[in-house]
């Protein structure tokens, strides 16, 4: 079964994006899953290590506290835009995050998370050290910031791949 | 324009309410782009396009289309997804050579890199055994 499909989560995701892109049909139904296949079978051989999904409501329960997370630094980012930085008052910088996460996949999930967040940047990560520069546009707190990634999105990551 | 005079209302206010946030949020961000000051600061601006505001135009379009279509259209679903997964690699492309360069022209305000065995931390002249193989348009005082 593993040595036919390698990975079962990218098959299923390409069969899905198949079916979307086309209209659904026992054909395109078996086409897709044939292609998704094949597109799993080729990643295989570059790529051999599984992602290894334990939890995925957590990944649910994440997607639904990033989402509101991105609605709530959309307003706060396009007000500082306005208001001209608090007319000036507001200062950006850099923060190093320690990490806990050390496989690919979670922390490529990371990284979106955080592009995908207006008001931070993901500039550096050192896999040696496992510390994450950040760029944060308006800096507040530093710890809170620390805090944030590390309680509210890491713990969920962790929960979700084990290590 | 004739087709779109027979939408309800009920479907006309929220896809023009979207419409008009992802266009308004998305023209904040350019806004952004255009005055901030520092290149980091800038990275932040656009995401603000690539987040609500493509969402907000997306989700305009998947509502007002699945309705004259008569079906769920979710091809839009595709091109947030896209958005998201792309969106990192060239924020980090970005980021990480405005870092590079920083850290070698020793701007203050940056952090350096962090102490590893394996690749030299810029700037640095390099030992005098070595100076063979640098390249003589890096020596420090070139430029």
């Amino acid at each position: 079964m593993t040595r036919l499909f390698p990975h079962p989560l990218l098959t299923c995701a390409l069969l899905l994006l198949w079916l979307l892109l086309t209209s659904f049909s026992l054909g395109n139904l078996v086409l897709g899953f044939g292609v998704a296949a094949l597109a799993s079978r080729a990643l295989a051989a570059i790529e051999p290590e599984r992602v290894k999904l334990r939890a995925p409501m957590a990944l649910v329960r994440l997607f639904f506290i990033v989402g509101l997370d991105i609605m709530r630094s959309n307003y706060a980012v396009a007000r500082l835009i306005l208001t001209g930085g608090r007319h000036g008052r507001r200062h950006s910088g850099f923060i190093e995050i320690p990490l806990r996460l050390r496989d690919p996949a979670p922390l490529a999930l990371l990284a979106m998370i955080i592009t995908a967040t207006p008001g931070t940047a993901w500039v550096e990560y050192d896999d040696e050290t496992s510390t994450l520069l950040l760029h944060v546009f308006d800096m507040i707190e530093t710890d809170d910031w620390v805090k944030l990634i590390g309680t509210r999105y890491e713990s969920l990551l962790l929960e979700a791949f084990p290590a | 324009m004739t087709y779109l005079e027979t939408l309800p209302a009920w479907i006309a206010l929220p896809v023009a309410f979207f419409l008009v946030l992802g266009a308004t949020l998305t023209l904040l961000g350019t806004v952004g782009l255009a005055r901030l000051h520092s290149f980091y600061d800038r990275l932040h601006a656009p995401t603000l396009g690539t987040s609500w505001g493509a969402a907000g135009i997306l989700l305009a379009s998947m509502i007002l289309v699945s309705w004259t279509e008569g079906r769920a259209v979710l091809h839009e679903l595709v091109i947030g997804i896209f958005l998201m997964i792309t969106t990192p690699v060239t924020m980090m492309f970005l980021g990480r050579a405005a870092l590079h360069r920083d850290r070698i022209e020793g701007t203050p305000g940056i952090p350096g890199a962090v102490a590893r065995s394996d690749v030299p931390i810029g700037p640095v002249s390099p030992p005098e055994g070595e100076a063979a193989f640098a390249d003589p348009a890096d020596a420090p005082g070139e430029d």
